[in-house]
């Protein structure tokens, strides 16, 4: 090996270690600038149509498609959940005030049993207008959905604005919700 | 007043730890006798300084002292003296005075313990050491001072995570950090040598004892926080991957390299450059290691949730340590030439060959850890690498170290020949076929690998030990002797063989653990790996800080009731957290683990798993790290025997 190579194959770890620490520099400055964050979940629907889909009713509800998502009469929410999700039952009371004031949500029961569906809405209430069942999880798979609860905001024109992976908080529905309800309506 | 007076203490000890840099490194160019021995006393001073600073946090911690701000968020009333105590360390200011605490340590050891050093490299370490630990009490001070007052004091403290609220954690970061921050020396060692051009036999003997006693540290803090997850998470699992561990083994891995080829460096006076930059690599990781757990840049169940400008200063102090020191290198090692010379197979070889895995192994565990988030940052595309992912990249490369671990160490210096060797090992080859035939049968593939490798390379340890002893060759008696005359380097590096064989064992015995979730109510039972579980009975029962659901769950088999475990589910009102401690039955080859997951109509859900060889896991670990300590007191580190050749005969000096 030649003296010259040699030198330049010890300089490779500076290099590296170089490349490697102008990367966490970059990735901090704009944590800083809150324009990047590592722990975000950007879903691949927003500002497009949900993907086409066809979900059965649980029992005494009326399920729905795609296409029943198309052009709702206002912006709504559809609310992925399951009976057996302990955050699902703290978010209840936050839905069930949306409800209240007015605003649409349809839910989806992820990996669900009629007969614990019906004990959870007996416990927790029902906020939903129309209520389907993904008992496969495939449309689920479909949407991206990372875990429950998730909670999507769709526009008048059926356009998905936002994706909140988990429980809504009154952070959320302020910060979040609100200027998109403003912004759409 | 003691916490001002802790304060003070730390303002004094980057004050000395800077004057400890600057002598250390300038004062072998001074000519005079006095600068070389102004490093070790400064050091002892700027350890002193940060002793009593700590000392000051943990006063405040004892009594409770609310007007503390690091005490009142992380601490009250309630909470026992064992854990008012270790939570100094539970949250990110205090673990980072620990972590200088350690360093200080460190060099205080080198500064006592390295009296036969030259006096010129002494100096030079810990000068390094100096200015490392100056950079990080900067930090400490400047941005994430455990000291801040506030007022009013609140009335109680917000109380413990509880999660940490258990005696396995509450050693764990400190075990942990004592292996991170111990690399420091080796590092220091490594700084000194290229600043002085000069690498030796002597250098690789003074440097081996320090790796090997923070690698003990090391394996000793991974086992602990693995063991720990295990039984409090209450997930069942020893090793989830998460970029936390993953930053705890990479150091560990480049480490164990490190500790092979300084042998060679010791012996043969080969791969010098290389082993400057394992002990540099291995450092580094350690320190991107804890940046990495602060910044919050990875997903990771250990997080601070820290501010991204902490993030900043620290990854200033890690460009100055990294770069410099990787500078340093670039210019300065390839002047470093080994003299060195051997033949494909022998034991150098079989030494670079576990360099060679062990590194690959490295480079696939950081490349999975941190392709996500740079993956995000240049294109912007999201995606997580998990388990599947290290377990498939990380078991082939295994395979091949586990193969050449039964190997190397019978393998002779310079040139060797394979097959005596090989004739030597038939028994831990026949044994380990024989674990994979009657595996196969079990039709768990992966399983009988694992347990044939773990198998072959405890055999093949046992087979080299045997033959040192020329055992059943030699009158039993006779091997016994040899055994206690044996140098203690050499049963110490069988015993880290051996335990690493068995955590090998363990970990694929796991692969076999059976799991089952269901609701029971009282009185219902079910069937799990071969025994009867029964639900007797749910109960409150009550704790110091917390309160508890407790449920009785009785073991039988054919009938005959043996155990009771009581997995339970603890209320901690203060913080409104929920923990699920789990029941663990272990009789040292398989564990029996119960967890009261959630109670629901009268019945509870329970999860139970059997899980036969947990325990070798954890085991093989402890063995892996007495190996390291009992390696540590062979005689020749005790005694600094290569000092003793220069006085032949007693002459004096």
């Amino acid at each position: 090996m030649s003296p010259l190579r040699r030198r330049l194959l010890f300089g490779v770890p500076l290099a590296m270690a170089a490349v490697g620490g102008v990367g966490f520099y970059t990735i901090l400055r704009r944590m800083q600038d809150n324009d990047y964050n590592p722990h975000t979940l950007p879903s691949p629907l927003i500002g497009k149509h949900p993907p086409t889909f066809a979900l059965p009713g649980a029992p005494g509800f009326q399920g729905f498609s795609n296409t029943d998502l198309l052009s709702p009469p206002k912006p709504m929410l559809v609310n992925w959940f399951a009976s057996w999700c302990a955050p699902c039952q703290e978010e209840a009371p936050m839905l069930h005030k949306l409800a209240a004031s007015g605003i649409t949500i349809w839910g989806i029961a992820y990996e669900d049993t009629p007969d614990a569906l019906a004990a959870y809405l007996q416990n927790f209430g029902n906020p939903y207008q129309r209520l389907a069942t993904d008992e496969s999880g495939l449309t689920a798979i479909n949407w991206g959905v990372y875990g429950v609860p998730e909670t999507y905001f769709i526009d008048k024109t059926g356009i998905v604005r936002l994706r909140y992976p988990g429980a809504l908080t009154k952070e959320v529905v302020q910060n979040r919700l609100m200027p998109l309800f403003k912004q759409y309506s | 007043m003691i916490p001002e007076l802790g304060h003070f203490c730390l303002a004094m000890a980057v004050a000395l730890a800077c004057a400890q840099g600057v002598v250390g490194i300038a004062g072998p160019t001074l000519k005079d006798p006095r600068a070389l021995t102004a490093a070790p006393l400064l050091t002892l001073l700027h350890f002193t300084a940060i002793s009593l600073s700590f000392l000051a946090l943990v006063w405040a911690g004892v009594v409770s002292d609310f007007t503390v701000e690091n005490i009142a968020d992380f601490s009250s009333a309630q909470t026992p003296l064992l854990y008012r105590i270790t939570g100094i360390w539970g949250n990110h200011d205090g673990s980072i005075l620990l972590w200088c605490l350690i360093l200080s340590l460190c060099g205080a050891a080198v500064a006592v313990g390295g009296k036969r050093l030259p006096a010129s490299l002494r100096s030079r370490v810990l000068g390094v050491l100096g200015l490392i630990s100056c950079g990080f009490l900067l930090f400490t001070l400047a941005v994430s001072d455990p000291f801040t007052r506030i007022w009013p004091p609140p009335l109680n403290g917000a109380g413990m995570n509880p999660i940490l609220q258990d005696p396995g954690l509450a050693f764990h970061p400190p075990v942990l950090y004592t292996g991170y921050v111990g690399f420091s020396v080796a590092f220091a060692f490594a700084i000194a040598a290229l600043i002085e051009g000069r690498i030796d036999a002597a250098w690789g003997r003074w440097v081996r004892p320090w790796a090997l006693i923070s690698w003990c540290f090391l394996t000793g803090g991974i086992t602990l926080g693995s063991w720990w997850s295990y039984y409090t998470l209450g997930w069942g699992g020893f090793w989830f991957w998460d970029p936390v561990e993953n930053a705890a083994l990479l150091p560990w891995l480049t480490g164990t390299a490190l500790l092979h080829c300084a042998i060679v460096v010791e012996k043969r006076e080969s791969l010098k450059a290389w082993t400057v930059l394992l002990a540099i690599a291995t450092f580094s990781l350690s320190l991107s290691g804890t940046f990495l757990v602060r910044s919050g840049i990875l997903n990771s169940v250990h997080s601070f949730a820290e501010a991204p400008n902490q993030g900043l200063f620290i990854l200033g102090l890690l460009g100055i340590t990294i770069c410099g020191s990787l500078l340093l290198f670039a210019v300065r090692a390839p002047i470093l030439a080994g003299s060195g010379i051997y033949a494909p197979i022998s034991r150098e070889s079989a030494l670079i060959l576990n360099n060679i895995f062990l590194c690959a192994i490295a480079a696939v565990v950081f490349t999975g850890t941190l392709y996500p988030p740079f993956v995000n940052l240049l294109f912007g595309i999201q995606l997580s690498v998990g388990a599947p992912f290290f377990n498939q990249t990380v078991l082939p490369l295994t395979s091949p170290i586990i193969l050449a671990m039964g190997v190397g160490p019978l393998l002779r210096w310079k040139r060797a020949d394979l097959y005596p060797v090989m004739q030597r090992l038939w028994l831990a080859a026949a044994i380990a076929a024989l674990v994979f035939i009657i595996l196969t049968a079990t039709k768990h593939i992966i399983a009988a690998l694992g347990l044939a490798g773990g198998a072959w390379v405890v055999m093949a340890a046992f087979t080299d030990l045997a033959e040192r002893v020329r055992l059943f060759r030699v009158p039993f008696g006779q091997s016994l002797q040899r055994l206690f005359t044996l140098p203690r380097a050499a049963i110490g590096a069988a015993m880290g063989h051996i335990g690493f064989g068995v955590s090998v064992i363990g970990i694929a015995a796991m692969t076999l653990a059976t799991q089952k979730v269901i609701v029971l109510k009282p009185g219902q039972s079910t069937e799990l790996g071969g025994y009867t579980w029964t639900l007797k009975d749910i109960h409150d029962a009550p704790g110091p800080n917390y309160q508890r659901r407790v449920a009785d769950v009785v073991l039988s088999d054919n009938g005959h009731a043996f155990l009771t475990l009581h997995p339970s589910r603890r209320f901690f009102t203060a913080q409104h957290v929920i923990t699920n401690d789990a029941a663990i039955h272990t009789n040292g080859f398989q564990d029996l683990y119960a967890v009261f997951a959630s109670e629901q109509d009268g019945g509870a859900e329970l999860r139970l798993n059997r899980h036969p060889g947990a325990p070798e896991i954890w085991f093989g670990g402890l063995i892996m790290a007495m190996g390291g300590f009992f390696s540590l007191s062979d005689r020749r580190l005790r005694v600094g025997a290569p000092f003793r050749k220069r006085v032949p005969g007693g002459a004096t000096v």
